[in-house]
């Protein structure tokens, strides 16, 4: 049987599994093979030299062995690791969804150019963005536009009127906005004249411009709203880390109440102590 | 596991039970099952009591969460302990690895797990809320997260600090950086800048001159 040659690829790695017990199973997305699955042998070991250069959210360059079901890395070096990702909850939650994004939308050893360096431009952004949603915004427009689920934004999805900032719809199952005839016949979520105005100004403005954009936590809440419902159509699905993004979003109310609630009790062990 | 006519059915059952206990291959399953198969018949009840007995005696810790034969547990009971601060770790086998080194006196909060997003595990499956009542309870001025330096433990941690932070509480995590007998040259950048930024002073002896 002829001996398969290595494979020499930059790529970013995804998600990792554990396998056995040293052992992990890295996803990792490369601009000419798509996505590839590869063992990174000994690096739950704490001498691994491997061991840091295949944490998610790492772009490096690999060299990987053809194994017969797996590949397995034989050597990896980061090229950038994004630290600002992992130091911040908010980037990370961000970071992640792009990462599961990528991941559920892409075959096996299928090149994706345009995809990879869109990823890696958005993590790249993201790291150092006053935004992290904004960025995540950002990302899932250029996102859906490559996948073939372009929104549409400058015509109503029904009844193609030219639409203008208010009183339109959303719809992420027609595929964009729906004009205020159309919307008051049912099709569709409200679509705030700031949200509309916000998607127009995403689509033809750079990652850092929508970030320098003021957005008031309603019309925050409703570009998640929409931007979701049209990602889970596009991946026919929801994503596992939108969980973790409405966890963090309710911590702190979660910690505030926790607090109250002790010093609640302590307050009544006092006063049955006077009684 | 494909069965083999020339394995005896009850000798393919206890090789496929070996097998499903990780890190088992179907290979060592199999040694495993032919050496219990030879072993005398008191080492087999020993396994087997030993295998019953943990089963039947063991619960979780109502205080720190941890693995126990009695409830508080060892840890949780003893007032040589400072209960002013939490250690919180992933798994029970994190807080045996923290006892052996012998550095910390406090209490442990063991959670069962860490937050992975994308595998859809939040915080609502660990045991956090076990550990803020503890907190609302207990008179704690610190709380230790010494999770995994790994993407799991860092939304672990953020996810953490976030909610303990709004109860006040004090929040430290435990330093990383270079493991000891390791290379800086082959270090990663993420690691070598955690190294260098939680440096640590060296002290200088007293010349007594």
């Amino acid at each position: 049987m002829p001996r398969q040659r290595p494979i020499r690829t930059e790529a970013i790695v995804l998600r990792q599994r554990p396998l056995g017990d040293a052992d992990r199973i890295c996803v990792l997305f490369s601009p000419t093979r798509g996505r590839l699955e590869a063992v990174a042998k000994g690096v739950r070991r704490p001498l691994s030299k491997l061991s840091g250069h295949v944490q998610p959210l790492t772009c490096g360059r690999f060299g990987l062995a053809q194994g017969r079901s797996l590949h397995v890395i034989t050597e990896a070096v980061t090229v950038e690791s994004w630290p600002s990702l992992h130091d911040d909850v908010d980037r990370l939650t961000e970071a992640l969804a792009m990462a599961e994004l990528v991941d559920r939308s892409t075959d096996l050893d299928a090149a994706s150019g345009p995809l990879y360096q869109l990823l890696r431009h958005s993590l790249g952004e993201l790291a150092g963005t006053a935004s992290p949603r904004a960025a995540r915004w950002w990302f899932t427009l250029r996102f859906l536009d490559q996948q073939g689920y372009r929104p549409e934004l400058d015509a109503c999805v029904r009844c193609r009127a030219e639409v203008k900032p208010e009183g339109n719809g959303y719809s992420a199952a027609d595929g964009g906005v729906v004009c205020p005839t159309c919307q008051g016949a049912g099709v569709g979520l409200r679509l705030s004249s700031p949200a509309f105005r916000l998607l127009r100004y995403m689509r033809r403005s750079s990652c850092d411009a929508t970030a320098q954009v003021r957005v008031d936590a309603d019309t925050s809440a409703e570009l998640d709203r929409h931007l979701r419902l049209s990602m889970e159509q596009a991946l026919d699905g929801q994503l596992r880390s939108g969980g973790f993004l409405k966890s963090l979003e309710r911590a702190e109310a979660i910690g505030r109440s926790a607090a109250s609630a002790a010093a609640e009790r302590e307050r009544e062990e006092q006063d049955r102590a006077v009684v | 596991m494909q069965r083999s006519p020339a394995t005896a059915p009850t000798i393919a059952r206890l090789i496929e039970a070996f097998h499903r206990l990780p890190g088992i291959g179907p290979k060592s399953a199999q040694r495993l099952a032919y050496h219990v198969l030879r072993a005398p018949r008191a080492e087999a009840e020993a396994l087997a009591e030993a295998l019953l007995e943990v089963k039947d005696s063991t619960r979780l810790c109502g205080g720190c969460q941890n693995i126990t034969d009695a409830d508080p547990c060892a840890i949780c009971l003893d007032p040589q302990r400072s209960a002013s601060s939490i250690c919180v770790v992933e798994e029970p086998l994190d807080v045996a690895a923290i006892e052996r080194s012998g550095v910390y006196r406090g209490q442990y909060h063991v959670l069962h797990g860490a937050i992975s997003p994308m595998d859809g595990i939040g915080p609502e499956d660990l045991k956090v809320r076990e550990l803020l009542a503890r907190l609302g309870d207990a008179s704690v001025d610190e709380v230790i997260l010494a999770m995994n330096p790994n993407l799991e433990g860092e939304a672990t941690a953020g996810y953490l600090s976030r909610v303990i932070g709004a109860m006040g509480v004090r929040i430290t995590r435990i330093a990383h950086g270079l493991p000891v007998g390791a290379d800086v040259e082959y270090a990663d950048e993420r690691t070598l800048r955690a190294a260098m930024t939680h440096r640590v002073e060296v002290e200088q002896r007293d010349g007594g001159g």
